[in-house]
């Protein structure tokens, strides 16, 4: 059962209908249903490609937090060998909402780290939606300078609607810890690489994603705060969303303009979630890019990469 | 971020530091009375003024604005302001109920300050020392572009003058209105408490009420020693974000800094009046400079300042 999101409600429609015919040539042999159904797949396939040629800022946010899309172990099982997970921040406990370790990236040994949704009801519990908690940039830090030690590079898959607004949380200091990310993120001496596969929700993204490189899936989204958030605040009306997610220039395509990011990964037509295969490819095909950018800097040249990146963000504005 | 809850609204029952500037402490309205916003007592401006905005009744620590601060902290009253460059203006081009260069134009025009955070040179105890202060009744305090421009002048400033950073903390959180270029602000000041960090100078925050979202998870919480205000909000996600969350009635003294400092997150919970005698002795063994002389330096005068202002 494909899941529809509320601004694809016409292509629902028509993907419905052709998929009822089949259903009922399948029941009725002499039934010729094969040129109605192609004629209704064509127009589908034309309203597809308008609908998400023309995608709003909203849009993209729907589309960004889609159940279907590729999570960030979706990409790790595709994309890397050897993966072995490593757990825990060795002073509380182990966060389900990050997910990292070893893992072979087209043979070259690498650490990976990411944040978790999870794909059903019981697993997105677990992970707790993606919303790490300080143990859970507690450990990245530690794996951060696990390959500072062995020479490995890191790679980030930035899947996330923020940092979780618990009491747990805020009473074992995730501020700190987001902070002692970021700061890890800028220490390390090893090439580090970024990748916003879905949702980049403030704080608990940037505390992973201040890299060297960064790239987004085509309509995976990055911000400050949500649009319901911003809304609820500035508009004070969280229904003004779709207006705030405009404000906020929350896209790739705009990122890209502001210099806040490098590169943006296509996403198949209809979105990641339709072919997660191909997105999950194209985003192999960037982090091998970004990576290769990388070769031969020594630390201090990473380093100084990674800082005067962030110091020269915000000389491109939007006109 | 700025999910804390903050909205503008604490600016509109604040007392603008607008008014300092326009009015010389001579002709200041004689019947300009201040409420406690913690108990309700009723101040008189200048007393509350001179007790650095500490409410004399209950010992709640209100706003106070840089300039005052600075007066406050160094020598004299007497310090430098740090010239800082102008960041770029509305990158965004973003636009809420209000176009966002309105509501700067509008805390220009409240505050007299040009954005929200101050960088100054003086001396503490005789020890030379770069501070930055966050302006809350600007914008909140919110971080933006500036206010990252200004920690990072303020990193080297202190590098430049070889002197410990010391940075006074109060934000409702990021700024909105430059959209992720604000979350940016958090890669940016680390960059500025680690500039500090490799010239093995001491970086000490104070934190102050409130001290929330991106601000406190950048920044804030990357200092050598962390002192607090007492009775400061200090959180990441704002209480009415977690009351959200979670569906529960916080604690009493949840996020407050008498209840970080039990949990670990800060070095120390020092009152307005003795904050400039702690940070001169902490700076000074951090430094390795000799004992600071007994016998205070003269309170801070207004003339002092100004005349320093001035020249
Ligand atoms: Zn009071």
């Amino acid at each position: 059962m494909r899941h529809y999101l509320d601004f694809e409600k016409g292509l629902a429609e028509l993907e419905g209908k052709a998929a009822e015919l089949r259903a009922l040539a399948a029941r009725n042999p002499a039934m010729d249903v094969r040129d109605e159904a192609a004629q209704l797949d064509a127009k589908s396939r034309k309203m597809l490609g308008e609908l998400y040629a023309t995608l709003d800022p909203w849009a993209k946010c729907q589309i960004a937090r889609h159940p279907d899309r590729p999570r960030a172990l979706d990409m790790i099982e595709a994309l890397f060998d050897e993966f072995t997970p490593l757990a825990g921040d060795r002073a509380f406990a182990e966060d389900a909402a990050v997910v990292g370790g070893l893992a072979r990236f087209q043979d070259r040994p690498v650490v990976v780290l990411g944040h978790e949704k999870g794909r059903d009801t019981r697993s997105r519990l677990t992970r707790n939606f993606g919303m790490a908690r300080p143990e859970g940039y507690r450990k990245a830090v530690r794996l951060m300078r696990l390959a500072d030690k062995f020479g490995l590079a890191v790679i980030t898959l930035i899947d996330t609607p923020g940092a979780y607004p618990g009491k747990g949380a805020e009473e074992r200091g995730q501020a700190e810890a987001i902070a002692r990310a970021t700061e890890a993120c800028l220490a390390l001496g090893q090439p580090l690489v970024s990748v916003v596969i879905g949702e980049g929700g403030s704080g608990g993204a940037v505390a992973f994603a201040t890299a060297n490189r960064v790239a987004m899936l085509e309509h995976a989204v990055y911000s400050v705060i949500s649009p319901e958030g911003c809304a609820s605040i500035l508009w004070k009306d969280a229904d003004k969303m779709r207006e705030a997610a405009a404000a906020l220039r929350l896209t790739a395509q705009d990122l890209m303009k502001l210099g806040v990011i490098d590169r943006i990964v296509p996403e198949p037509l209809g979105g990641a979630q339709r072919a997660p295969l191909e997105a999950i490819a194209e985003t192999g095909r960037a982090v091998a890019a970004m990576l290769a950018d990388l070769d031969g800097k020594d630390a201090a040249a990473l380093r100084a990469d990674r800082r005067r990146k962030y110091l020269e963000m915000g000389r491109k504005t939007l006109g | 971020m700025s999910d804390s809850g903050y909205g503008m609204n604490w600016l509109t029952d604040y007392v603008r530091p607008k008014l300092n500037s326009l009015f010389s402490r001579r002709d200041m309205p004689e019947n300009l009375w201040r409420k406690c916003d913690n108990c309700g007592q009723m101040i008189f401006h200048r007393e509350l003024s001179e007790a650095l905005h500490v409410c004399s009744n209950c010992n709640h620590h209100m706003q106070i604005s840089p300039r005052e601060r600075f007066n406050a902290l160094f020598d004299g009253g007497a310090w430098i302001e740090t010239p800082l460059a102008d960041a770029p203006a509305d990158p965004l081009k973003f636009r809420d109920q209000k176009r966002y260069p309105d509501r700067i134009r509008e805390a220009r025009a409240n505050t007299g300050e040009h954005e929200a955070m101050l960088v100054a040179r003086g001396e503490i105890s005789g020890l030379t020392t770069v501070a930055a202060c966050q302006n809350f009744a600007f914008l909140a305090g919110s971080m933006g572009m500036a206010v990252g421009d200004a920690l990072l002048a303020a990193a080297d400033a202190a590098v430049a003058a070889k002197a410990p950073l010391v940075v006074f903390c109060a934000a409702g959180g990021a700024r909105m209105q430059e959209g992720i270029l604000s979350l940016m602000q958090m890669p940016r000041t680390t960059i500025a408490a680690q500039t500090v960090a490799e010239a093995g100078l001491p970086f000490v925050t104070v934190l102050t009420n409130p001290t929330t979202g991106g601000v406190t998870a950048s920044y804030a919480m990357l200092g050598d020693v962390q002192i607090a205000e007492p009775g400061a909000l200090i959180c990441f996600a704002g209480p009415r974000v977690i009351e959200q969350t979670i569906g529960e009635k916080l604690p009493e003294g949840f996020q407050r800094s008498e209840y970080l400092h039990e949990h670990g997150m800060l070095d120390r919970v020092t009152h307005r009046h003795a904050m400039r005698d702690e940070l001169a002795v902490i700076l000074r063994m951090l430094m390795r400079a000799p004992r600071r002389i007994t016998g205070d330096l003269p309170a801070p005068e207004a003339q002092a300042a100004d005349a320093a202002r001035a020249g």
